[in-house]
């Protein structure tokens, strides 16, 4: 109840207001005001070096409280309103304090369903993407010719939309089929993916279109979600690798360390921070997971017909504002970032004891 | 383990394609190095002494010539099946590992009958760090140690697998004038105390001859003169040689003999006999000079520096081919600092001359 109490003082008795209000003005003024003449003006008349470089970065700050912590206060007031409506709100309507949205959101299944699949897609796709990113980084710095046009490939991922990459995607996995589903038969016009498991023998499998079972869904976003993920990864992990002193390997060869051992006990260890920084990433990249279900099958979030079973987490929220309840969308947003805290404070707690600086 | 180079080279192809100019960093080296010496190689950067160590330890490929350890050609083998022990310029210490686990990792590698316990590892790498003196730091990361330490665990990481050669690349490089003087004298104990063959790469002239019983001088991938410190020092091949041994360096005056009188200027300086008339180049040890009031070689006095024992005399001559002459004589010697110029004579074992075109040694009788 304190807690509620302070809220409703903080919220209600308008003090935040003229604070924060107060507070954005001002910085709205320097930013203004001081152009390059009246801060060296400025500088000299104060003679204080240390208001410098607040000047400098007043506008910067300006545009930072407009737009990231303005929204974040925002946001946090608002989940707390109950049944909060942007239109009544500027119409003069006030509303109760309450934890009503966040039991609303925990409570709704749709919202359970896009946890579980957010968490499915990180467990999956942070381990995978980890792995491959961290054998192909070592195997493009063991070779010396075709290193930087290989590189330049691999990252091109990373210079591409990636609703242009999920269309790509959607059309690989397409099974082009009239009848399909019905009674199982194929008309041979299927994406890429289908022709070549056609020629091991394999029936061609429905991936992406109507009637795809949940499974071969949850595949191919996997198998996107980590290639979309890879360039970055191995950028890291590349450059990681070229600054570890290659004398450490030359004093394992000497000793006539096994490559095995070479690998897992002197790269790994000596990338270990590049590895927690990758995976601690993937992480808060894969909570928000959203583009790439919209690219592969469209914002119904789900294959044909089955709107809404791929939907992740920020599916939710974006599902909630087009809604307009802001309410149900900010307490999402908070058990969302409630979720990624969390699970970030476990991998920094791992890594500390695993990682060595 | 003898130590065997036959006629070794090592040329670097050119980076530069068009000029297609190559690098030999080491031209034709043949040198057996006895087995349990510790054995220097000195020379100024570039000269193919570090090539030279890396060719022994394998991470290099000699161009041509053989290495044998022993009886054994090497030359083919790789690294790992070298059975040496190579201690870094900078360490190369595992960071993320402690001490211990920096000395038991070469142990752990032993693969088939040298297969070890954990307990015979964990011993090995206790009697090592003992050798070395670190036995008090095992759980400690190479981070939290000095230079000095951190020098010890490369060295006891390098002999805890019984290398049968032990490499160090200019060993002292990365430590403080202090803790140089200390660690060489342990390099030397150490190898004492194991007796393994040691070959060691320095820059350094009194580290070299300090503790080497054998030093190696080498120039441009050539090697100039092989032999102990002393005799290397008393007895220079050339002019190179004579030039880069010895704190503070030799004098080198420009001279020229006629019926076997070595002059300098038009000074008669002294006796030469068998020397046929011409031009020289004159190396005079600091500790060559004997302070005498009528003496032959008149220099012009800039200053006296007193160390105590000795008193340095810089002076001026208009034939020296450094800035200035530095003479190094005993404090009981009365100077006139006031006096304009100061007169020697030399101590002629301490004179060497060399001809003025090849700078190799010429060598007279008194």
């Amino acid at each position: 109840m304190a807690v509620l109490n302070f809220l409703n003082r903080v919220f209600v008795e308008g003090f935040w207001k003229t604070f924060c209000v107060k507070w954005i003005w001002q910085t709205f003024c320097v930013a203004w005001v001081h152009d390059a003449f009246y801060i060296q003006f400025l500088c000299k008349k104060l003679k204080y070096d240390k208001w410098k470089g607040w000047v400098y970065l007043a506008p910067c700050i300006a545009l930072l409280l407009v737009f990231t912590v303005w929204p974040i206060i925002n946001t946090v007031r608002v989940s707390f309103l109950e049944g909060y409506d942007s239109l009544a709100a500027i119409g003069g309507e006030t509303f109760d304090i309450g934890i009503g949205n966040f039991e609303r959101v925990v409570n709704a299944p749709k919202f359970l369903t896009c946890l579980k699949n957010t968490m499915l897609l990180c467990v999956l796709t942070v381990p995978i993407s980890t792995i491959l990113a961290l054998l192909i980084a070592v195997c493009l710095n063991a070779i010396k010719p075709l290193q930087r046009a290989l590189q330049t490939i691999f990252f091109l991922p990373y210079v591409t939309n990636s609703i242009a990459i999920g269309m790509v995607f959607m059309a690989m996995f397409q099974m082009v089929g009239s009848n399909f589903g019905s009674d199982n038969q194929y008309i041979a016009s299927a994406g890429i993916i289908n022709n070549i498991i056609g020629l091991f023998g394999v029936e061609p499998i429905n991936w992406v279109n109507a009637n795809s079972s949940y499974g071969a869904n949850i595949a191919v976003l996997t198998i996107y979600i980590v290639w979309n993920a890879l360039p970055f990864k191995i950028l890291i992990l590349l450059g990681g690798l070229q600054s570890v002193n290659k004398q450490y390997y030359e004093a394992a060869k000497i000793d006539s360390t096994p490559r095995w051992r070479v690998f897992t006990r002197i790269t790994v260890p000596l990338l270990s921070p590049m590895l927690a920084y990758v995976v601690i990433t993937g992480f808060i990249g894969g909570f928000k997971e959203y583009s790439s279900i919209v690219g592969i099958f469209d914002a119904k979030m789900g294959a044909p017909g089955q709107a809404g079973t791929l939907n992740t987490m920020v599916g939710y929220i974006y599902d909630a504002i087009a809604n307009t309840k802001h309410g149900i969308a900010s307490a999402a947003a908070l058990i969302l970032f409630a979720i990624i805290f969390v699970v970030t404070m476990i991998n920094l707690y791992v890594s500390k004891k695993k990682t060595h600086y | 383990m003898k130590v065997e180079l036959q006629n070794l080279t090592k040329i670097f192809p050119s980076r530069n394609k068009k000029s297609g100019e190559e690098v030999v960093a080491v031209n034709n080296f043949t040198f057996t190095i006895p087995d349990g010496k510790l054995v220097g190689l000195l020379g100024p950067s570039g000269c193919g002494k570090s090539t030279t160590l890396y060719m022994i330890s394998g991470l290099q490929q000699p161009t041509s010539g053989k290495i044998f350890f022993g009886e054994e050609d090497v030359t083919e083998l790789s690294p790992e099946n070298r059975g040496i022990g190579l201690v870094f310029q900078n360490y190369a210490l595992y960071p993320h590992m402690t001490v211990r686990q920096n000395i038991l990792f070469p142990l752990q590698n032993l693969r088939g009958k040298d297969k070890m316990t954990k307990q015979q590892m964990l011993d090995r790498a206790y009697e090592a760090a003992k050798l070395v003196q670190i036995d008090g730091l095992m759980d400690r990361k190479p981070n939290e140690l000095s230079g000095g330490q951190q020098q010890r665990v490369a060295i006891a990481r390098a002999l805890v697998k019984m290398p049968r050669v032990l490499l160090l690349d200019e060993p002292l490089s990365n430590l403080d004038a202090r803790l140089r003087l200390q660690t060489r004298e342990e390099i030397r104990r150490i190898q004492k105390e194991t007796g393994i063959t040691t070959i060691f790469v320095t820059h350094d002239q009194e580290e070299a001859m300090s503790i080497s019983d054998i030093i190696v001088v080498m120039k441009l991938g050539v090697v100039q003169q092989i032999g102990k410190p002393q005799e290397i020092y008393d007895d220079p091949i050339n002019l190179f040689v004579a030039k880069f041994l010895g704190t503070p360096p030799i004098n080198v005056l420009s001279g020229y003999v006629k019926d076997e009188k070595l002059y300098i200027g038009d000074a008669e300086i002294m006796t030469v006999n068998g020397v046929d008339d011409r031009d020289v180049t004159v190396a005079i040890r600091p500790e060559g000079f004997n302070l005498e009031e009528n003496g032959p070689l008149v220099c012009a006095l800039s200053n006296v520096e007193v160390m105590g024992r000795d008193v340095s005399i810089v002076s001026r001559h208009e034939s020296s081919l450094n800035p200035v002459l530095r003479s190094i004589i005993n404090a009981d010697n009365k100077i006139d600092i006031t006096a304009e110029t100061v007169s020697f004579s030399l101590k002629p074992h301490k004179v060497f001359l060399f001809d003025a075109e090849t700078e190799e040694r010429i060598y007279f009788e008194v």
